[in-house]
């Protein structure tokens, strides 16, 4: 089995050696192949079309892509991953889902996710765990671990997900593909189901970051319909792909590498690091002082936003409604009780606590206060360096069930990418190798709006290296 | 012990923009319901709110007629609670920064005196939805149509101390709102709504006593009532050793009571934080300026304007502005005819406010448009007809097209101003009420009364009575 990139998708449809209908027949008979093992997409779109494309000649025309389950698309079923949109069809699309229908993309189906993208290791999802094609005893990560999977093993040449904490970068790092988190702002949210809207951030899995350069492009852009959408020009991103790394300074924050690394993955970050330094880049050990305050910061934070997010659902108007109506509040309580899996529940119960009078000033207030630190943590180590690398995940992909009952050890999963997050600035993912025949992911973290020197540094990596091209065992099973 | 009472009030003034204020949905009144709505208005997962910018412009405007602070920064906040007609399980509003603060308002009472009300801030926020307990039998409907309607809250200092102050306050405002074209005002559609805190101390004493919260007041009528019955209510716990407990009770107009709701310690913590959907609102001092430019005339400055340029007595001309749609009614009169203010103001508030009051209709609606009233009063001006016989025009005009001009023409009603002519009648009827004439010169001057009906009679009223009267009196004598 070959996996295409979306860069020879579009040679083979724009020379004509396939038709675009062809090209989502070969991914939907792919999808129905592989999904029993994988796991990796809730619903099955097999009656998309590409007609009604406003612009016949846009370079995307004809590519299909996987949907994460978090993006309303009309007419689809969005579950969030819950039961409790387990009947939720969505009667309009996402601000980014309609940038690329406008520019003739399809919709394979909708993956699978973390329920309402609380999670690292896609278990929470109301829809059974992702299966990591590497290793199927493994999880893909989370939260968007459908749209990881879905992409590693070839049932979609790239998929949209969303990251709030890592929820892009951590699974593209288990799965051996590339995951970009964008700007906050540089998506528009509007129509991305939320979860924590200071740090929700649509971007792009995919295998290659020319891929990822390709779509960010025509997703991205402000939306007058979400008002924390950024006005910033959206750059062609393809044209800075091919850019001389030569000079670069590259910060490695001491904080990412304090020994705590297993020396094997420790082992594939220095021979990545030495292979950039092969094409001129420089780089200066740095230090982000607060970051070791993310992951509380965030688990405030996130919980509180989340906490607001979700009292929409109530059953009165749309999604899971319990049968028993006997008084309002029993009514609200079964409902939620029903519809809800534990880890929503769980950050639901923490993000009311830290919002309480009492508590806000002690929990709320200071997370805020910190994550102003961190932000400028950032922005004083980007005087001094043009990006920050380190790894993405402080191991590969750990078996399904190991951490499913420790939250504390779950939550550790997103100690290097939740900083990002809180910060607003962009990162990418990368795989850099393997350990034990799982793939391992670094992470490029670049200045806000500065997506094209990501995308730059991780294309030149992939020129001279394939560890972005390898493709899990399963699939080629599946040829034979 | 005597009783001083402390009011503070919590008034509610619906938006008049077109659109809602996190939505592209109506706002008109009365639709069916459920369709002025929105997927925003709905809380459909992923839905995202965007302000609206005349809702911004109309706090502005507010705040400016206060002489408050408009803040260059202000932040939304979501108020979290369950109810079903609150879609998304929270209301956006303003807790910590709102977009007016510290203003103020005089306001004059019966007796005549005036006072200054403090008002500690106003904000931004949107109105939730109306259930509907008495459609279904133990069902509630639910209709969004009001859900996203923009609300101006503003919030006084407590320094009222009477019912009649609360009441007078809640007028000033409700002119003010009306006066700058913010909100319609209408009570009937919950255009307006007041909530009071009302507590009592012993007079002298400088602390506050324990408050209640007073709700659903919506006429001017209810405040007073409502104020009245806590505050006696408050003072008998008092007196009879028992103490107030904090907590928010229910104005109920039909019983005249009101009845408690929730205790403190029941109460929502609504667990405010910043809305992270909207960014602060920031406002730049020249959007501030050019809205101050363009704040229309207000009431004090009219009453001065109509007493001093237009020679008007100051009751009527507070009476005229205290409506500004009777204020632009009688302005747009005096466009067309500017000989007598004072005349115009007569017939406003006697003639034209009678009918309005008769029909009960709003002066917008009123038949006789300005233009049509000044030619008739012009009329009278020239001494083409008499008052009563206007009067008697001014009637006809109600359901009647024609001008003041086609009327007088078509009926024959221009004044006899012609000596002559009006001197013949009063000799006829001199020589026919003799008797009347002697009691007349004997000293019973009412009895001129008689004699002028009778000549004005004779002329269909067309006479001028003043001329009759001289002329009566100039035959009599001589």
């Amino acid at each position: 089995m070959k996996r295409h990139t979306v860069r020879e998708l579009q040679d083979m449809i724009a020379d004509q050696s396939v038709s675009s209908d062809e090209v989502y027949q070969l991914y939907l008979n792919r999808i129905k192949a592989m999904n029993d093992s994988i796991n990796a997409f809730i619903s099955i779109e097999s009656d998309e079309t590409s007609s009604g494309t406003e612009e016949n000649d846009s370079e995307i025309k004809g590519v299909p892509y996987a949907l994460k389950d978090i993006f309303c698309s009309e007419g689809d079923k969005t579950t969030c991953g819950s039961k409790m949109l387990s009947n939720f069809v969505s009667p309009y699309d996402a601000t980014v889902v309609k940038n690329l229908r406008k520019k003739g993309t399809i919709i394979l189906g909708k993956t699978n996710m973390d329920e309402f993208a609380m999670g690292s290791s896609n278990e929470t999802s109301f829809y059974g765990n992702v299966l990591n094609p590497w290793d199927t005893e493994r999880t893909p990560g989370g939260s968007s671990g459908g749209s990881a999977a879905a992409v590693a093993a070839g049932m979609a040449p790239i998929a949209l997900g969303t990251d709030t904490g890592g929820s892009i970068r951590q699974p593209a790092a288990l799965t051996g593909i590339t995951g970009l988190k964008p700007t906050y702002g540089r998506c528009s949210r509007y129509g991305m189901i939320a979860f924590a809207s200071s740090l929700d951030q649509a971007g792009i899995l995919s295998i290659s970051a020319e891929d990822a350069a390709i779509f960010l492009e025509h997703m991205a852009g402000y939306d007058h319909k979400d008002s924390t959408s950024s006005m910033e020009e959206v750059p062609k991103y393809t044209e800075f792909l091919n850019d001389n790394l030569s000079g670069k300074v590259v910060g490695l924050p001491k904080e990412f590498f304090d020994g705590s690394l297993d020396s094997k993955y420790q082992g594939l970050v220095s021979d990545s690091i030495h292979e950039y330094e092969k094409m001129g880049i420089k780089f200066k050990d740095i230090s982000l002082p607060n970051i070791k305050y993310s992951v509380p910061t965030y688990y405030v934070v996130a919980p509180a936003e989340c906490s607001s997010n979700l009292a929409r659902y109530d059953g009165v108007r749309f999604g899971h409604r319990s049968s028993d109506d006997s008084d309002l509040d029993a009514f609200y309580k079964k409902t939620r009780k029903e519809g809800f899996g534990q880890e929503v529940k769980r950050r639901i119960i923490t993000g009311t606590y830290v919002l309480s009078a009492g508590y806000y000033d002690a929990y709320y207030l200071k997370a805020q206060k910190v994550r102003q630190l961190i932000n400028q943590d950032f922005l004083n180590a980007f005087k001094e360096v043009d990006v920050i690398m380190g790894p993405t995940t402080q191991q590969s992909a750990f078996k399904l069930g190991e951490k499913v009952d420790d939250p504390v050890s779950m939550y550790m999963n997103d100690i290097y990418t939740i900083s990002s997050n809180l910060s607003g600035v962009p990162a990418i993912s990368h795989p850099i190798g393997f350990v034990d025949d799982l793939p391992f992911g670094m992470q490029v973290i670049a200045p806000h709006f500065m997506e094209h020197d990501l995308l730059n540094i991780v294309h030149k990596y992939q020129m001279v290296t394939d560890w972005h091209l390898q493709i899990p065992g399963i699939c080629r099973e599946l040829d034979r | 012990m005597s009783w001083e009472t402390v009011i503070g009030l919590e008034i509610h003034v619906q938006l008049d923009t077109n659109s809602k204020i996190f939505s592209g949905a109506s706002t008109s009144y009365g639709s069916e319901q459920n369709t002025n709505t929105s997927l925003v208005d709905l809380g459909y997962p992923g839905v995202l709110p965007v302000l609206n910018k005349d809702a911004v412009m109309m706090a502005i405007k507010f705040g400016l007629a206060i002489n408050a602070e408009i803040s260059r920064r202000s932040i939304f906040a979501r108020k979290n609670y369950f109810y079903p007609d609150l879609p998304k399980g929270y209301q956006i509003s303003q807790l910590e920064l709102p977009i007016v603060q510290g203003g103020s308002l005089e306001i004059q009472l019966n007796d005549g005196t005036k006072k200054e009300v403090g008002i500690t801030r106003a904000h931004l926020e949107e109105d939730a939805g109306k259930s509907i307990h008495d459609k279904f039998s133990n069902q509630t409907a639910i209709d969004l149509n009001r859900a996203g309607t923009p609300l101006l809250e503003i919030v006084s200092e407590p320094d009222i101390r009477s019912a009649e102050e609360a009441s007078s306050y809640m007028q000033k405002i409700h002119q003010l709102v009306r006066y700058l074209k913010i909100s319609d005002g209408n009570m009937q559609e919950g255009s307006f709504r007041c909530d009071a805190n009302v507590s009592v101390r012993p007079f002298g004493q400088t602390e506050f006593g324990t408050r209640t919260e007073v709700k659903n007041i919506n006429s001017f009528r209810f405040v007073e009532n409502a104020i009245n019955h806590e505050v006696e209510r408050q003072i008998d716990r008092l007196e009879n050793g028992d103490h107030i407990i904090q907590e928010t009770r229910l104005y109920d107009p039909d019983k005249d009571e009101t009845r408690p709701m929730r205790s403190k310690e029941e109460a929502n913590d609504y667990r405010y934080f910043p809305d992270p959907d909207l960014l602060p609102l920031e406002i730049d001092q020249e959007t501030i300026d050019k809205i101050a430019q363009s704040l229309p005339e207000l009431f004090d400055e009219k009453v001065t304007r109509y007493i001093e340029a237009l020679s008007i007595k100051q009751s009527d001309a507070e009476e005229i502005a205290r409506n500004m749609q009777i204020a632009e009614y009688f302005e747009a009169t005096l466009d067309h005819f500017s000989n007598d203010a004072q005349m115009v103001s007569n017939w406003i508030l006697s003639e034209v406010i009678g009918v309005l009051n008769r029909e009960n209709i709003e002066i917008n609606a009123f038949q006789i448009k300005p233009k049509r009233l000044a030619s008739l009063l012009s009329r009278v001006d020239d001494n083409t007809i008499s008052s009563k016989i206007a009067k008697n025009l001014f009637n006809q005009m109600l359901t009647s097209a024609d001008s003041a001009d086609e009327l007088i023409k078509q009926q024959g009603l221009e004044q006899i101003t012609d000596e002559d002519s009006i001197n013949k009648i009063v000799v006829e009827v001199l020589n026919e009420f003799s008797d009347q004439k002697d009691q007349y010169l004997e000293g019973k001057e009412q009895i001129l009364g008689f004699l002028v009906g009778q000549v004005m009679q004779r002329t269909q009223g067309k006479a001028n009575p003043r001329l009759v009267n001289e002329l009566i009196i100039r035959q009599i004598k001589n």
